[in-house]
């Protein structure tokens, strides 16, 4: 019978892709392990193969399409010795009853981190199932505008947070020689998250070095430039890898000032991304936001916004001292408002207030704002008028932006994706105890990631990260409502 | 394991490590210098006893002021090993960086760093080189391009490879002396480092110190493969087995390794065969080997006493010149003691300084 081919996931966190180039034709025959199409994805651009033989008996979208997704069917093919015409007529109307993808997507460029990614879906129909975990996307308006970090008036360009990672780079990288980009995949495949896409063809191989599978290595060996001087940006393909590195970071990295009495700084930035994505387990899914802000000598931002992204990755490659910069995979293709200006270097160590209320502060930072924005927006129908502030830099903690808040409301949640013990929510909730503990009108609570390893099964992973639902619940608490 | 089984073992390690200096294969550095062994002039085995004495000299010191109570912690003595720094040193040119591990005192001195900078960190004061704030094993001096003094075993090959990263990035011809132990040549980010510095051509020098023991471990107890020049064979790295306890073959394999990194050929592999007389710290109960092992390697391969006999022998230089070095070296090191000792501690303010550097305006 015919089959419909569909637009299959090429990684845990795709939602849609551009079909790049049919590279078969109406009325061909293929043969399991033919190349069908080109599909690409803001990661990659990867091939379709086809499993069964058959005939191409149409295709649904065209090359060139942008947009493309997910279990989109994009072609028909005709069985053995079936009528191709009646196929094409028949096959594409209704996808929901068509046999499962019959298309398995054959990365040529894959991640490391994505190495488990499904081929297409496996169960079409059931979208709950194949929806990725994470908080949907919301409507990334621009911030309100509570502090003046760029001047009145400046045009705003919408960008995503991997464009802005990639500009910030570039740009400090036009500045100063002494900066240059190291890791895995960074340089030829044009970063394994497409973050540093571009940087080769301007910078050269000098600047952007790709490195062998060595984290333990290439972040001794970058700490060890930055001593003479240089300003390495390191990027590890996902904070999860860091743990190899780890020793470098603190032992090496964060300390050598102080133990050299100031003679030897370490101006080094370590970026990438952190935190759970969407289905990779156990090993590829940790935060370690509270790990590193443990830390004395190291400063450690975890942006939401492209424009925080920018701005202070900016900073981060300026600053004398090494910066732990903790992206997340899921915001990276999120879009948002970033000021148009040719040096936006926003400050290390102020939060932002991303929404003013007056009934309850929520502080949280990176992905975990999608909840608390949502919780936010859902609560203000409720006639809650939650103030939500964006850390943005979890050390230094902006702690005056937290309890100047909590002086106005009494009462405040926290949320992050990490786990509860020793959190960056605990953290806030001690320094509340001790700086604000007369202005509360309520204990404070905090949403965060269950005290479990990430599960991989879809619906566990969901029960196992916070959600808009636990937010509104823990506000409401605080507010005796 | 019970106290009596322990303490057999203990015995069994010793005995092995007696039956290794017997055999000698490859793990000793014992009979008379080969034919061809390099020469030094006059100024030169000079130059090199003063340096060697001056590091002898001080590491006793503080092996007395660690017994007076007024260094504390980890303190770990260079004391036999002198000729390999010294050696090292006289290969390479200003500019070139030096980084090692944990028993880091011959090296600032190697470096030129001062004693009384060097020993009041031992001591904890202000004015010691991290004022007060690294103690023994980290210590750096931007000024004579010495890297550390660092207490992870084997953190500073990544380093030192990255120096000479940053050499190559700046092309600056100027080369990293990255020295480790036999201990830290087992961890894997050693081979992580070789085998970036031999595909990035990197001019580093690595200097495997084989001093035979890793703290209480010999290395035959380690090490699968005891040929340390042979650990960057799989990266193509060359190296060679170079007698440490002689100054003379030291500079002699430096000069050839340094000469290989800096013309952009890449790293270089020596593994200096020599040997620590102290302990592996000052709480080291030296159970691991005998006290024959020991005299016996001071009697009859001291670095010092080597030069020292060349001196008077071979280049006629009078005994009482030699005693007037001797007296300069225990008044510099004297010098040092007591102004670590009467320096004061560093400010309380000192605690919450140098965390971060201000970020430029």
């Amino acid at each position: 019978m015919a089959t419909d081919i569909l637009m299959p996931a090429l990684s845990p966190t795709m939602e849609k892709g551009n079909l790049a180039k049919w590279l078969k034709k109406e009325g061909d025959a293929v043969k399991s392990g033919d190349v069908l199409a080109e599909i690409e994805t803001d990661k990659a651009t990867m091939e379709v193969e086809a499993i069964d033989e058959g005939i191409l008996a149409k295709i649904l979208i065209e090359e060139g399409t942008e947009g493309v997704k997910v279990n989109t069917p994009i072609a028909i093919i005709a069985g053995e010795g079936e009528d191709v015409a009646a196929a094409a007529a028949g096959g594409g109307a209704k996808p929901e009853a068509s046999a499962p993808a019959q298309s398995a997507p054959t990365p040529t460029m894959q991640a490391e981190g994505q190495a488990s990614a499904p081929a297409a879906t496996a169960k079409s129909g059931d979208d709950k199932a194949n929806a990725p975990a994470a908080p949907a996307v919301i409507t990334n308006k621009a911030p309100a505008p509570v502090m003046e970090e760029f001047p009145a008036g400046t045009e705003m360009v919408t960008m995503t947070v991997r464009e802005s990672l990639r500009d910030a780079m570039a740009e400090e990288m036009r500045r100063e020689d002494s900066v240059f980009v190291m890791g895995e995949e960074v340089a030829e495949y044009q970063g394994a998250y497409k973050v540093t896409q571009g940087l080769l063809q301007e910078f050269g191989a000098r600047r952007v070095v790709d490195t062998p599978i060595t984290e333990h290595g290439f972040a001794g060996i970058a700490a060890g430039a930055a001593f003479t001087g240089l300003r390495p940006i390191v990027e590890f393909m996902t904070f999860n890898f860091a743990m190899q590195a780890i020793d470098h970071i603190i032992n090496s990295a964060a300390k050598t000032l102080y133990m050299s009495g100031g003679q030897l700084g370490c101006p080094i930035v370590f970026r990438g991304p952190n935190g759970a994505a969407a289905r990779v387990g156990a090993q590829h899914s940790h935060d370690y936001s509270a790990w590193y802000s443990n830390v004395p000598g190291l400063k450690v931002i975890a942006p939401y916004t492209a424009s925080d992204a920018k701005g202070l990755l900016k900073a981060a490659i300026r600053d004398p001292n090494p910066v732990i910069f903790l992206e997340n995979e899921i915001l990276y293709g999120q879009s948002f408002p970033v000021p148009k200006l040719d040096d936006f270097v926003l400050p290390i160590g102020k939060a932002r207030i991303h929404r003013t209320g007056k009934d309850v502060t929520i502080v949280s930072f990176s992905i975990g704002m999608t909840y608390a924005l949502k919780a936010a927006q859902a609560l203000a129908e409720e006639g809650i008028e939650a103030e939500v502030i964006d850390l943005r830099t979890l050390r230094p903690m902006d702690t005056d932006t937290i309890v100047e808040s909590v002086k106005k409301t009494g009462r405040c949640v926290t949320v992050e994706e990490g786990f509860p013990q020793s959190g960056i929510g605990a953290e806030i909730i001690a320094r509340l105890m001790a700086d604000a503990f007369d202005f509360l009108d309520a204990p404070v609570l905090r949403v965060t990631g269950k005290d479990v390893p990430m599960p991989y099964a879809a619906n566990l992973e969901k029960l196992a990260l916070p959600n808009v639902a636990e937010v509104i619940q823990a506000v409401k608490a605080v507010c005796y409502r | 394991m019970d106290a009596a089984n322990e303490a057999g073992q203990a015995k069994a390690d010793s005995a092995k490590g007696s039956a290794q200096l017997g055999t000698g294969g490859g793990d000793a550095p014992t009979h008379a210098p080969a034919p061809n062994t390099p020469q030094f002039t006059r100024e030169e085995d000079l130059h090199a006893y003063h340096e060697m004495l001056l590091i002898r000299r001080f590491e006793e010191k503080a092996g007395q002021l660690y017994g007076m109570g007024l260094i504390g912690g980890f303190c770990h003595l260079y004391i036999g090993q002198e000729a390999v720094v010294i050696g090292m040193q006289m290969a390479s040119v200003e500019g070139d960086q030096t980084i090692t591990g944990y028993r880091d005192h011959g090296h600032m001195l190697a470096c030129g760093m001062d004693p009384k900078g060097v020993m009041a960190e031992l001591t904890g004061r202000r004015g010691g080189y991290s004022r007060g704030k690294g103690g023994s094993m980290h210590m750096f001096s931007k000024e004579k391009q010495f890297f550390g003094g660092h207490g992870i075993v084997g953190a500073q090959v990544s380093l030192g490879t990255g120096l000479g990263f940053a050499d190559a990035y700046k092309k600056n011809g100027k080369v990293s002396l990255t020295y480790m132990g036999d201990g830290a040549a087992n961890q894997g980010q050693v081979y992580e480092s070789f085998n970036m510095a031999q595909l990035w051509k990197l001019p580093v020098v690595y200097v495997i110190e084989n001093n035979r023991y890793a703290m209480g471990t010999s290395v035959a107890r380690a090490s699968a493969q005891t040929d340390f020049s042979k650990r960057g064979v799989s990266f193509g790295i060359p190296g060679e087995q170079v007698d440490g306890m002689d100054v003379r073959t030291v500079r002699e394999a430096a000069s050839r390794a340094v000469e290989h990194a800096r013309s952009g050929q890449g790293p270089y592999i020596l593994e200096m065969q020599t040997y620590r007389y102290r302990g592996h710290s000052m709480s080291d109960p030296a159970k691991y080997r005998t006290k024959d092992e020991v005299s016996k390697m001071r009697d009859e391969h001291d670095p010092i006493e080597m030069v020292r006999k060349r001196l008077i022998e071979m280049h006629g230089v009078p005994e009482a010149d030699l005693k007037a070095t001797d007296a300069k070296v225990r008044e510099t090191v004297n010098d040092a003691a007591e102004f670590a000792t009467h320096d004061p501690e560093p400010d309380p303010s000192e605690l919450w300084t140098d965390i971060l550097l201000e970020a430029r305006a």
